[in-house]
């Protein structure tokens, strides 16, 4: 009992430490982000590394999540004779909750695994030890150019994956069930306001920093070899897609 | 001058470093031989700062790198420079990238002057002509080389070679440590050498240090070394199967 209890203990406090880290992980990346010397020209990089990886998944995930929903919201309002809500109801799902949470999720499958790698790949051949032994903070080169990027990257691919969804519920409703183009977006015009789009840019960059926090936080801190940079590429997914599922939680109790 | 006093690490319990204490010379060349496994990374890796000890102190030019952070640890590091063991070449960048890194992140010199001192560096360790190609388009002992330049590019005091020749043949390893003396001789920098290359160490080292079970066993010129009567110095320099240094295959 004693044995399980010491155990229980050593497990919670690594826990606890391995979180705390984490954090000051996170606040001291985002103290250099404010501090020169700024990386501008790694920054651009990075923001095109994200938008490379993931447009073309963004525009394929964005249609058929919009045609779903006009499929599915299209027949449950037929029960109720209400057909010309579509239009608000696709809109509002996709700019409220599954834009933002969808393309979040994507880009972590990705970018998000590809970053990870590439960190922890630096780590274990020390390249992140040559620049800490050149007195050049790695924070500063690899962490800080990554989250800014993502801050500016994920509400854009969102943006696309809501106008590309929005369009998808069109070309389902309108041009495949016959709903007439003028209802399904003058309804929309009318019930969607700006507070819904700023909440799903809102979400949209908190999860940028979640992202590229977990995936950087992930590779940096790798194990050793190629089964650590595996491990630390596959749990720096996991971790970044539930902490976006239970963040998308608190911020939706917010919003409401 | 380097001081490591009674250095002691330990990783989840493992006892790697148990007290070591070394004086390392000015401008001398001293190598730290022992066998795979023995802690001569962990040693070098203290000199940097890129690990901290559990106890023991390492004075470098009269400041303890133990215990400075920050800023502080950050000019200590200007210092030195580094040649990791694979390289540790920066993916990203070209050959020319490498080794215009550190002049470009700490120094204020104009493109033409990085261009005059990087071009001057990749000759200095016959690389001219190839500043365009990428780590990955390169063999190994080329990055070595490139490596050696990027060290050596801010003319530091302190130079440290982490197994500088491993897994070279011999004529590329002859050639990396004419370069280290040639090096060596152009800039005057106290250089330590983590090597397990014998005999060949002997000829490039003014001092050679034996590290065996995280102490210091025994530290002297070349010549010393080699006419050691320290059973662990000699099985190790011989190759003996016979002695008492554990054998773990």
């Amino acid at each position: 009992m004693v044995i399980f209890i010491r155990k229980l203990g050593v497990l919670t406090l690594s826990k606890v430490r391995g979180m705390g880290r984490m954090l000051l992980f996170l606040l001291n990346s985002l103290y250099l982000i404010f501090v020169p010397p700024f990386k501008f020209r790694v920054m651009l990089r990075q923001i095109r590394f994200f938008g490379n990886k993931s447009l073309v998944v963004i525009l394929l995930t964005g249609s058929f999540t919009g045609m779903v929903l006009g499929l599915q919201i299209y027949y449950t309002l037929r029960k109720f004779g209400s057909e010309a809500m579509l239009g608000p109801a696709v809109a509002l799902s996709i700019i409220r909750e599954l834009g933002p949470v969808l393309s979040a999720l994507m880009v972590t499958g990705r970018a998000g695994s590809a970053l990870s790698a590439e960190i922890g790949i630096m780590k274990i051949t020390e390249q992140i030890d040559a620049l800490t032994s050149m007195g050049l903070n790695p924070l500063r080169y690899l962490i800080v150019p990554n989250i800014v990027a993502a801050i500016i990257v994920f509400p854009l691919l969102t943006s696309i994956f809501d106008l590309i969804g929005i369009y998808g519920g069109y070309f389902v409703g309108v041009k495949l069930l016959g709903l007439s183009s003028g209802t399904y977006f003058s309804q929309m015009e009318s019930l969607v306001t700006m507070q819904d789009i700023r909440i799903g840019l809102y979400k949209a960059v908190s999860f940028g920093v979640i992202v590229s926090w977990v995936s950087c936080y992930k590779g940096f801190y790798t194990g050793y070899g190629a089964e650590g940079v595996s491990k630390s590429t596959t749990s720096a997914v996991v971790t970044s897609s539930i902490l976006i599922l239970v963040w998308d939680y608190f911020l939706g109790t917010l919003f409401v | 001058m380097i001081e490591i006093v009674n250095l002691k690490k330990s990783f989840d319990g493992q006892e790697v470093l148990r007290g070591v204490n070394l004086t390392i010379a000015n401008k001398e060349l001293t190598a730290i031989i022992g066998k795979s496994g023995g802690g001569k990374s962990v040693l070098l890796k203290h000199l940097i700062g890129l690990l901290k000890p559990d106890d023991g102190d390492i004075i470098i030019e009269g400041v303890d790198v133990t215990v400075v952070h920050g800023k502080e640890l950050d000019s200590i590091r200007e210092k030195f420079g580094v040649v990791f063991q694979g390289g540790a070449l920066f993916d990203s960048l070209t050959v020319y990238g490498n080794v215009a890194f550190p002049l470009r992140e700490k120094t204020k010199l104009g493109s033409r002057e990085v261009r005059e001192r990087v071009l001057g560096a990749l000759d200095d360790v016959g690389l001219r002509g190839m500043g365009n190609k990428y780590p990955a388009e390169i063999s190994g002992g080329m990055k070595k080389r490139v490596a050696l330049a990027r060290a050596l590019i801010t003319e530091p005091s302190i130079v440290l070679f982490d197994e500088p020749t491993t897994g070279l043949d011999p004529i590329i390893l002859h050639s990396i440590h004419n370069l280290i003396m040639a090096t060596h001789k152009k800039y005057g920098f106290t250089g330590v050498i983590i090597s397990h290359e014998i005999p060949e160490i002997f000829g490039v080292a003014d001092k050679i240090a034996m590290l065996y079970d995280g102490v210091i066993v025994e530290a002297g010129t070349p010549d010393e070394i080699k006419n050691s009567s320290d059973p662990v110095v000699k099985q190790f320099i011989t190759g003996s199967l016979e002695g008492p240094i554990e054998i773990v295959t």
